[in-house]
């Protein structure tokens, strides 16, 4: 019988992933393009500004070290600004929301029926917001999104680095975490189990955010500006997370309330 | 008839804690080593290729996830 298999899960958690991925694109599309626009406006004016002469911050986003970094955002970028904000903008939000969205599936097929006495619903939702919580908005909190012209083109390598060891760094914390409170389950019951699960999280993240170092290449860049983006970015990421755990959920409950239906008749039918 | 079978109290009455649905770690295990390793390389894709990656020549990825990569909250330039 079809039930909550793992295929199931995985059709699911693709699906609202798409969904997520087109619902991070109208919001990031919407809220955040204004912002990004206004960033490479501040940085075109400051190029010009500064033409010939390398920015102050030795920043290599200028038009002329542009050439030499084969990268810039102005008009005469490979790639127009209208492509990038639209095409290019929904590549990247389809992509990262239909793969965290299959993983998410998967992982709630491994959750089933592993976290305490969740029911399947219960157990997908609980699944996708640590997913949420581990893989963007504690590593946003350490290493928030940046507009165009902040951040320097020659530690691009060392910020993503330390970015993706913030994000490994979490996401083992919420497995420990996760193994924790399935311990405590196991001997104390369902408040200790949370309480377990939340406090190897929180010390954990908590000792990486400080032992990770500070990236701060902000220079004078206004403080409005980087706001606003930010929080158009955060609410990109939310938009993607929302989407799939809310869509993940009611797939997954439809399913388990018809393979429940079906195993309540065949029960009867057997009884009779 | 008295069993309601589209009730949620006779479903979770019918016989099964959470824990019987639970899947075997045997028949998880492929799909999460492909799904794991399948997410990685899109993530790197999207957040990194032509960036602090850099292979491909070029900046044509680079390029096209811009903005992506600056809304979604990676690191980039």
């Amino acid at each position: 019988m079809r039930g909550l298999s793992t295929r199931t899960f995985l059709v699911h958690g693709l699906l609202a992933g798409l969904l997520a991925g087109l619902a991070a694109f109208v919001v990031a599309y919407a809220v955040g393009e204004p912002h990004v626009d206004r960033a490479i406006a501040l940085e075109t004016g400051a190029a010009d500004e500064a033409a010939g002469a390398p920015a102050p911050d030795g920043h290599d986003h200028t038009h002329e070290h542009a050439a030499a970094d084969g990268h810039s955002h102005g008009e005469d970028a490979a790639v127009s600004r209208t492509t990038q904000s639209t095409w290019g903008l929904a590549t990247g939000t389809l992509a990262i929301g239909v793969v965290l969205g299959g993983l998410t599936g998967l992982l709630s097929a491994a959750g089933l029926g592993r976290l305490g006495s969740l029911r399947p619903a219960a157990s997908t939702a609980l699944v996708a917001l640590l997913g949420a919580v581990s893989f963007s908005l504690v590593p946003f909190l350490k290493y928030p999104a940046t507009p165009p012209a902040v951040g320097s083109g020659e530690t691009v390598d060392s910020r993503t680095a330390l970015y993706f060891g913030f994000v490994a760094v979490s996401l083992v914390a919420v497995v420990a975490a996760v193994a924790a409170a399935r311990r405590a389950m196991h001997r104390w019951g369902a408040v200790p189990a949370v309480v377990a699960g939340l406090a190897t999280y929180v010390a954990a993240v908590t000792v990486a955010a400080l032992a990770f170092p500070k990236v701060d290449e902000l220079g004078t860049f206004p403080a409005g500006v980087l706001w606003d983006f930010r929080v158009a970015s955060l609410l990109t990421l939310l938009a993607t997370w929302v989407v799939i755990g809310a869509a993940l959920t009611v797939l997954v409950d439809r399913t388990w309330r018809r393979q429940a239906a079906v195993e309540a008749q065949r029960a009867f039918a057997a009884s009779l | 008839m008295a069993h309601a079978i589209s009730s949620p109290a006779s479903i979770s009455g019918a016989g099964s804690a959470p824990s019987d649905l639970a899947i075997p770690v045997r028949e998880l295990a492929p799909w999460l080593v492909l799904g794991a390793l399948l997410a990685l390389s899109v993530l790197v894709l999207i957040s990194s290729v032509q960036g602090a990656i850099t292979i491909p020549e070029g900046t044509a990825i680079h390029e096209w996830v811009h903005d992506g990569r600056h809304l979604l909250g990676f690191p980039c330039h």
